[in-house]
């Protein structure tokens, strides 16, 4: 906790509905942020046990720095058992849920055991309460934003997550939603939440943090330099402008834009799915994360007929990146960015991760046109660009309404393994793909990657910034950067804004409000994490010789031409080899 | 010659909820991260689809409900619009809270005083999109 040197970590039992707050000096070793979280994983997770079984814990931590006292570091890490790979699950999210935290006095929270009925937990700085959410249960995410939103007046501060319908049914990658289009999405944060019985949870405070008298000055030195590196420089203007989107048009230049189930890395109607085009036609507001001058977050806006009527519309925000432009518009063909909308609805609604709907859909799409699958299993015909269906089929998922659909809630990994079409099922270790077909750093990256994420490595940017890197430079390149990230979100410091918090501004930051930092203390940090987390990985079973890839990645072109399999495999097993080297010395790391 | 200014609620619709002219008042003014200390409060109205609507003194001329409501008289009118706290005069009664239409002398439980926008302006400078402005009264 900010100025008090421990962490102060609230543990929540909900079979028991017990509660005891710890003040743990020890965890000082991790910072904050994911390195507390992975330690207090690590203490609690049971291995022998099933991921969604009620003894698992899950783990919210936020920054070590606090939340929002400084821009753009305003996140928390969650880290659960995932039920999509059984592996480490781990998971950001942006919005208030930080600030929340901080001002209700936690740095971290850890939750176990599994309410008798549907409840949400409502957790302020004077102590926890659980509330009955039976009415709650069944409900849409914004139904029930709306529904706590009315009903509770807070004190303070206040940040609510929620799952829908495909967290209460445990689609394993389920997402939980958070405050305004924010969301624990990857890896089935929601299913685990549903799992507990949990359908929300609502964080407030307003705790009294006075600045010490000696350090204010620098402090606000040091806030304001940020603040203006970031709205005063280029450094993140293109997230606030046309926002992530503006990817579309770029990775497509470079033949890496996944479409109709990465038959291609190129989209013929690209243009009609642009940022540009998102921003004429349905553009209506940005907004941010508290504490972050930066409008990253994109609303658009569609209208909708009712059925069967006359001049009868609805009107539907909603918010689109561009992980959602590509998982859930080129993957599947979708020509309009009304489509997209519609369907960027139909998984925010129900609750889901839009990168794993995505791409388990364009699996479906590709075994129905191969004749894998019937209508009796899909319950409506699967073709690329007929959005209609997909939306239904989104539903179906969510509401695992047969066998096949539940199947496909558990990941195109596992529904290919009983349809066929492996070859086919794009998913890097059972995770389903992300955005970017740019080469090796993003395949290998995401596979070695401790949660198989883009975002664990960066990988897609040494493809873009480099011409051909040798197996050796790739995998040093994505383990170191792997270990820096370990370190950045020790603090959570938002990705987006990783060029503004370079290594010299984190010192100052740090100092300023009493951590005393330095160069090699954050090396030793990210080296730290990275190690517990392949600690946990490791017990957890996981084993990068096992990964298989499916055949597709090596047959369409991308950014660098057609990859080798044979390459890839060796990039894997030279990054196991550093691995194994860098663990070596975890025992003594200090 | 130096005009009084006041701070004037702009363009709303511009706002994107960062918070950070809460940040920055509660750490200029009040030395404190908490923005439970700010004298201006960023609420969403409407819901995820609705808007922005900030709280804060409008800086009334004239009779100022705030400071008739003060039995002890610490709030003193202020040049130009508002009122200035006296807070050895202050006995943390709230009555101020309750008089303001606006709901815009908001409380502090660790002093036990009220929260009065100073019209420093500093929230302004920390608002990229334009919706806090500084006007001559
Ligand atoms: S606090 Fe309210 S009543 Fe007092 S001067 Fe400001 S707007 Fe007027
Ligand atoms: S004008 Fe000054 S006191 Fe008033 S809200 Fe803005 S920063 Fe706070
Ligand atoms: S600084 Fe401006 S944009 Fe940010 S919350 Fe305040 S009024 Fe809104």
């Amino acid at each position: 906790m900010l100025y008090e040197n421990t962490i102060t970590v609230l543990y929540v039992d909900l079979s028991s509905r017990t509660t005891r707050v710890e003040k743990r000096a020890d965890l000082n070793d991790y910072f904050g942020g994911v390195g507390v979280a992975a330690k207090l994983f690590e203490e609690n997770m049971k291995p022998e046990l099933e991921p969604l079984d009620e003894q698992q814990p899950v783990v919210f931590a936020i920054g070590a720095l606090g939340a929002s006292i400084y821009p753009a570091i305003n996140k928390t890490a969650a880290m659960f058992v995932s039920p999509l790979t059984g592996e480490l699950g781990e998971s950001y999210v942006g919005g208030r849920l930080a600030l929340a935290l901080c001002m209700a006095g936690y740095d971290a929270v850890v939750l176990t055991g599994k309410y008798s009925y549907p409840c949400y937990l409502s957790i302020t700085g004077q102590g926890v309460e659980h509330k009955d959410a039976r009415p709650l249960w069944g409900m849409l995410s914004e139904e029930v934003w709306r529904a706590i939103h009315d009903n509770e007046t807070p004190r303070g501060n206040r940040s609510i997550m929620r799952i829908g319908p495909a967290g209460e049914n445990k689609v394993a990658y389920a997402s939980v939603n958070v405050d305004n289009y924010r969301h624990f999405g990857r890896l089935g944060l929601g299913a685990v939440l549903g799992s507990k019985n949990v359908k929300a949870i609502t964080v407030t405070g307003d705790r009294n943090i006075p600045i010490p008298s000696d350090s204010f000055k620098e402090y606000f030195k040091v806030y304001r330099s940020i603040f203006d590196k970031i709205t005063g420089t280029d450094i993140m203007k293109k997230y606030r402008g046309l926002g992530t989107a503006a990817y579309v048009l770029s990775l497509n230049a470079m033949d890496a834009f996944p479409t109709n189930n990465l038959t291609s890395g190129h989209f013929e109607s690209v243009e009609a799915i642009s940022a540009e085009a998102f921003a004429e036609k349905n553009l209506v507001r940005k907004m941010a994360c508290a504490g972050c001058p930066v409008d990253c977050i994109h609303v658009g806006q569609f209208r909708r007929q009712f059925k069967n009527t006359g001049y009868e519309y609805e009107v539907v925000n909603t918010n689109y990146d561009y992980e959602l432009v590509f998982a859930l518009g080129s993957f599947l063909g979708l020509k309009t960015t009304d489509e997209i909308l519609m369907l960027i609805d139909a998984v925010e609604e129900t609750g889901m991760d839009a990168m794993s709907s995505g791409v388990a859909l364009g699996w479906a799409t590709e075994a129905f046109q191969k004749g894998l699958l019937s209508t009796g299993e899909t319950l409506v015909p699967l073709a690329f660009g007929d959005t209609e269906n997909y939306v239904k089929a989104v539903w179906y998922i969510a509401g695992a309404a047969n066998e096949f659909y539940s199947l496909l809630g558990r990941g195109c990994y596992h529904a290919a393994q009983v349809y066929g079409g492996q070859d086919f099922a794009m998913t890097m270790a059972k995770n389903e793909m992300s955005g970017y077909h740019t080469g090796y750093g993003i395949l290998v990256g995401s596979v070695v990657g401790a949660r198989h994420s883009h975002l664990c490595n960066g990988g897609y940017e040494l493809d873009r910034d480099h011409e051909q890197l040798t197996s050796q430079e790739m995998v040093e390149g994505l383990l170191k950067e792997e270990k820096e990230r370990c370190m950045t979100n020790s603090m959570i410091i938002c990705l987006f804004s990783r060029r503004v918090y370079d290594r010299p501004t984190i010192i100052a930051a740090g100092r300023a409000v009493g951590f005393d930092l330095d160069d090699a203390f954050l090396t030793r940090i990210g080296q730290r994490i990275f190690q517990t987390k392949m600690r946990i990985r490791d017990k957890l079973g996981f084993d990068l010789k096992q990964v298989q890839l499916p055949r597709r990645f090596f047959e369409t072109p991308g950014l660098h031409g057609v990859l080798k399999e044979k390459v890839a495999k060796e990039m894997i097993d030279l990054y196991a080899a550093l691995v194994a080297e860098e663990m070596k010395g975890s025992g003594s790391a200090g | 010659m130096n005009i009084a200014k006041i701070l004037k609620v702009k363009e709303m619709r511009r706002c994107i909820g960062c918070f950070s002219c809460m940040t920055s008042c509660a750490v200029v003014n009040r030395h404190n991260h908490s923005l439970a200390k700010s004298a201006i409060k960023i609420i969403t109205s409407g819901g995820l689809s609705g808007s922005m609507a900030a709280v804060v003194c409008a800086g009334c001329t004239g009779v100022r409900a705030c400071a008739e409501a003060c039995p002890t008289g610490a709030l003193a009118d202020r040049e130009g619009g508002g009122v200035t706290l006296l807070p050895e005069r202050c006995t943390g009664c709230r009555k101020c809270v309750a008089a303001c239409a606006l709901g815009a002398v908001h409380f502090d439980s660790t002093t036990n005083k009220p929260i009065i926008c100073k019209h420093c302006g500093v929230c302004t400078q920390f608002c990229t999109h334009g919706c806090l402005e500084m006007e001559e009264a």
